[in-house]
């Protein structure tokens, strides 16, 4: 494989760190021009990503070194086709974001806007170092610095509530990524000598199974981005946040970051044909199964929009981590694919749900009928991500769903067809009912939206609507032309599968 | 006369006289006593960046008091051990007198500053030569000037300072008689008390039972004098109390210290062979320091005290660097002497903060520590910094030395010690993530007494270095591991 040297991946991450210094020294008084530094920084880290696209798909990887800390842990970034799919989503969203998010932090007045820009562009830099890690050390670093960077954006409203779920948040993440995350990189380092990703896995073939055992477990453990049952209640404790921190960083980067990272262990840590041969990869599928229905049943019970969302997130992650745990070619395309279906389908709907919350205040899903007659545009867009998110053609969601399924054959394992069956059940019977209600009951009378329960079109600003509207119709393109990502799977499996 | 050649000896003689000389310039200009005493510092600093170069590249310095040989005379032995440790002491004495002109002013009379710098400079004196000396009763001579300087610096802090010095002046009388006895022992059997002759004579008296009990009497009274659980009760009354400039100082260097003549005792003067398979010291040692680790941070949970809450944490740091040293491999050892390092830059900022916050809010209490940020940007942000080092999160400097520490432990097969260390970072999350909390995230009610903004500049460079310095160490701790703490690995390791 031919590896390119260039310092385009340092770059895709030191940009938006820039912005986030431009950004608080620029501060409140000029925030036009603090708006446009975190555009501006968007719009570049989208291009230097893309613009590493073309000789990724070539077969080609690019690597930078950065600093050798000490012989064995290295600061490194390699980009390979996983980590520029991740990247390219992230970053690409992260540009429809800003928009959304200055229409919604001035739509509500909303307090510290520098801080939360700035923190934001912190985030998303540390996002991309994720994406571009060349070995578990420099992946862990940036894995803490975003959970670091987004605790002031959970704790954003500086009320009880969202200090009390900020704690939940950092107790969750840092907690169980040093106790069992490290652990686990330790045991790596001493098992194998060395944390570097790679395509047949580093852990030593003959290594005593036990311990690999232990330490598969300790990294799934570890990695609670990724929201698996049992750690998963961190992602409903972070919905205190603004919605767009909800819509960008837990619907795509902090938990994709999850998922990425679970993805890179299983395939560049330990290996497919380790874990096969330990069977390890039918654990994960049970758990990942069981995370899938129970989060379900979950979202079920919830009359907070933006929770049963949340819910949807932690069973929709584990579709990601059960196609990968499949072993399988399908299955690891039904696994990436739903990284990119999910990113753009949850987006949609968070991003709705914001525009709800700055047009009437609302959050619950109770208030909600009648609600599409006064936010047609909003609420044309939750279907179309709701649809997806249940998988009905012709929006993203289904290619995944159908590879994952494919997947599950090619592996043996029926019961997880049960499973992704009775999952779409499950996500139509929350979401259709969301919709049933705002288009065809009549609205409530209710006091406290007597100033909205007047007639005509009620909408949010636009810079709070345009931005589901765009990727609502982006679930449909990749529906139609899913080639880009299918290209990209193609030279990841080349990759993973040897051949 | 070659300065690089007396470099060794200079380095202890000039903070001693300059201690002296800066009483008598009370009588002749006041206002000289402080840059005097700074003067002073810088030359260390100088002197021992000057010293770490020469070993680094000719290998162990010798230097023979008065010309006398060894083991009649005095020897100062310099090799990368001390040279590293010499320059950690005098370049954290130098920064934090920096801090101390400000921070010192609110604390203690006007007309006492000359004796607190006089002090101060004694206190340099007793801990660069306790790590400079080849000679085990020479280092009891230092270990007593270090010593008492430092109760009587501590003395000088608030009310309730009095009485905590009184506690750490019976504890410490105790660790140094304990030391002194050691080296009695040692030398009714060997007639020496030369390091480097000792490691000669000793390994023939292993069996000894008066060897046994000199070890015994040495290791206890280190422990009392590095404050390891639970012989740690002088420490945290003591650092709380003192002035912030004393805490921070002290709590940097006297400890790590200790730790030092720890390194020595069992690594230089007796073989690593006697430690581990003569006696069952380090195994009671790892034991030791585990259980350490785990009763300082539960401990520190519970204080309300920001310096109070830092005492414990360092006593759980403590038991981190005796872990790493006992554990007889090449990672921990290497996570030890990293640590001692990291622990000293990271402890003393973080000492110093607590003194800024004191100096503008007159509060040690965290629930005064409320909304900070808003007034104090900058010193929040370095604290941060040193917090999430703390912590052990990368790449602040702590990730690395914990990352050794933990290795090592494993490579021992002591799982429980590298859980109990785990344990101990997320207890620190736990913690500093409560105090930031407060900091950022709490509205303040305005008390208007007292005036929020910024610390003035003497305070805020220190701090500001230190936090800087975190982040540079962090990065460069491959640096650091192989142009010095790997040549002070213990042979055998």
């Amino acid at each position: 494989m031919e590896t390119i040297i260039s310092s385009k991946p340092l770059l895709a991450i030191i940009i938006s760190l820039i912005a986030a210094f431009l950004i608080a020294i620029t501060g409140e008084k000029a925030r036009n021009l603090r708006e446009t530094w975190t555009i501006l920084a968007a719009v570049t880290k989208f291009g230097i990503v893309a613009s590493m696209l073309p000789d990724i798909l070539n077969g080609k990887v690019i690597e930078f070194t950065l600093l050798n800390i000490t012989p064995e842990l290295i600061l490194q970034f390699k980009v390979d086709a996983l980590g520029i799919f991740f990247g390219v989503t992230a970053s690409f969203l992260w540009i429809i974001t800003s928009f959304y998010s200055i229409g919604y932090m001035r739509g509500l007045n909303e307090h510290a806007q520098t801080r939360y820009f700035a923190y934001f562009a912190i985030a998303l830099s540390a996002t991309m170092g994720v994406a571009f890690s060349a070995n578990m050390f420099t992946a862990f670093l940036f894995y803490e610095i975003i959970t670091v960077s987004t605790f002031p954006l959970v704790a954003h409203k500086e009320t009880e509530e969202a200090k009390k779920g900020a704690r939940k948040y950092l107790t969750y993440l840092l907690g169980t990524s040093i106790a069992f995350q490290l652990t686990a990189i330790v045991i790596t380092y001493n098992i194998s000598g060395n944390l570097n990703f790679s395509p047949d896995g580093v852990l030593n073939k003959n290594a005593a199974p036990f311990l690999v055992t232990i330490t598969f477990l300790l990294y799934i453990a570890g990695i609670t981005k990724a929201a698996i049952m049992p750690l998963h209640s961190w992602l409903p404790a972070a919905m205190v946040a603004p919605t767009p921190v909800s819509a960008l960083l837990h619907a795509v980067a902090v938990v994709k970051t999850g998922v990425f990272m679970i993805l890179r262990v299983v395939f560049y840590i330990f290996g497919i044909d380790l874990l096969k041969s330990l069977d390890l990869g039918t654990v994960l599928t049970v758990i990942a199964s069981f995370t899938i229905i129970a989060a379900s049943v979950i979202a079920l019970r919830q009359d907070n929009l933006k929770l049963r969302l949340a819910y949807s997130t932690v069973s929709q992650l584990s579709y990601i981590v059960l196609g990968a745990a499949l072993l399988t070619p399908s299955g690891i395309k039904g696994s990436i694919i739903h990284i990119g279906a999910h990113a753009f389908g949850k987006i949609t709907l968070f991003f709705t749900a914001g525009a709800i919350y700055v047009a009437t205040r609302k959050t619950k899903i109770s208030e909600l009928d009648g609600i599409g007659k006064k936010m047609p545009l909003t609420m044309a867009s939750f279907t179309i991500g709701a649809l997806s998110m249940i998988g009905i053609p012709p929006f993203a969601g289904v290619i995944s769903k159908w590879y994952l399924s494919l997947g599950a054959l090619e592996a043996n394992q029926l019961f997880v067809l049960v499973i992704l069956t009775l999952s779409t059940i499950l996500n139509a019977c929350y979401f259709m009912p969301i919709v049933y209600a705002a288009f065809m009951k009549k609205p409530k009378y209710d006091d406290n939206f007597k100033e909205y329960s007047g007639g005509g079109i009620h909408e949010a600003p636009m810079f709070v609507v345009i931005p589901p509207l765009i990727t609502a119709i982006l679930t449909v393109l990749i529906f139609l032309y899913p080639s880009f990502f299918l290209e990209i799977i193609r030279v990841i499996l080349a990759n993973i599968m040897g051949g | 006369m070659n300065l690089t050649e007396h470099a060794s000896i200079l380095i202890v003689v000039i903070p001693l006289v300059a201690s002296f000389i800066n009483i008598f310039l009370i009588f002749l200009k006041r206002t000289l006593c402080y840059p005097f005493f700074l003067l002073v510092l810088g030359i260390c600093v100088i002197l021992s960046i000057d010293i770490l170069s020469t070993v680094i590249s000719f290998g162990t310095l010798r230097y023979k008091l008065g010309g006398w040989m060894p083991p009649w005379g005095i020897e100062y032995v310099v090799d990368h051990l001390n040279a590293y440790l010499i320059v950690i002491v005098s370049s954290i004495s130098f920064i934090i007198a920096i801090y101390s002109k400000d921070s010192i002013k609110k604390e203690i009379a006007k007309a006492k500053l000359p004796y607190f710098y006089s002090t101060y400079l004694l206190l340099t004196t007793g801990l660069l030569g306790i790590t400079i000396t080849g000679d085990i009763f020479n280092l009891y001579v230092f270990l007593e000037i270090a010593s008492l300087s430092a109760y009587a610096l501590i003395a000088i802090g608030e009310k309730r300072s009095v009485l905590a010095s009184f506690n750490y002046i019976i504890m410490g009388t105790i660790g140094a008689c304990f030391y002194l006895l050691g080296v009695g022992y040692i030398y009714i059997i060997t007639g020496s008390l030369n390091i480097s002759d000792l490691t000669r004579l000793l390994p023939s008296l292993y069996e000894s039972k008066v060897t046994l009990t000199a070890l015994a009497f040495f290791v206890v009274g280190i422990a009392i004098k590095i404050a390891l659980f639970p012989l740690h009760r002088w420490l945290p009354d003591s650092y709380t109390f003192a002035p912030s400039a004393v805490s921070a100082f002290a709590s940097a260097t006297v400890t790590k210290v200790g730790i030092y003549v720890l390194i020595r005792i069992s690594f230089t003067l007796f073989e690593p062979r006697f430690l581990t398979e003569i006696t069952p010291l380090s195994n009671m040692l790892i034991w030791w320091s585990t259980i350490a680790i785990f009763f300082g941070s539960i401990i520190a949970i519970g204080q309300r005290d920001f310096k109070r809450t830092l005492s414990y944490v360092l006593i759980a740091e403590i038991g981190y660097m005796v872990l790493g040293v006992s554990l007889g491999n090449k990672e921990g050892f290497i996570g030890a002497v990293l640590h001692i390092l990291n622990d000293a830059v990271m402890i003393a900022c973080l000492f110093m903060i607590a003194g800024g916050i004191f100096y503008r809010v007159g509060s040690r209490n965290l629930e005064d520590f409320t909304g900070l940020n808003k007034n104090m940007p900058i010193t929040m942000a370095a604290f941060t910094i040193a917090a999430l080092s703390m912590i052990g999160i990368p790449p602040t400097a702590g990730f690395f030395s914990k990352w050794y520490l933990i290795l090592g432990a494993i490579e021992a097969k002591y799982l429980i010690s590298a859980a109990t260390v785990v344990f101990s970072s997320l207890v620190n999350a736990l913690i500093f993530f409560r105090i930031f909390e407060k900091i950022y995230f709490t509205k303040k009610e305005v008390i208007p007494q007292y005036t929020f903004r910024e610390l003035p500049l003497s305070m805020m460079i220190p701090i500001i270095i230190t936090a800087l310095a975190i982040l540079i160490i962090g990065f460069y701790s491959g640096e650091i591991i192989s142009s010095v703490i790997k040549f002070t690995v213990p042979a055998g390791f």
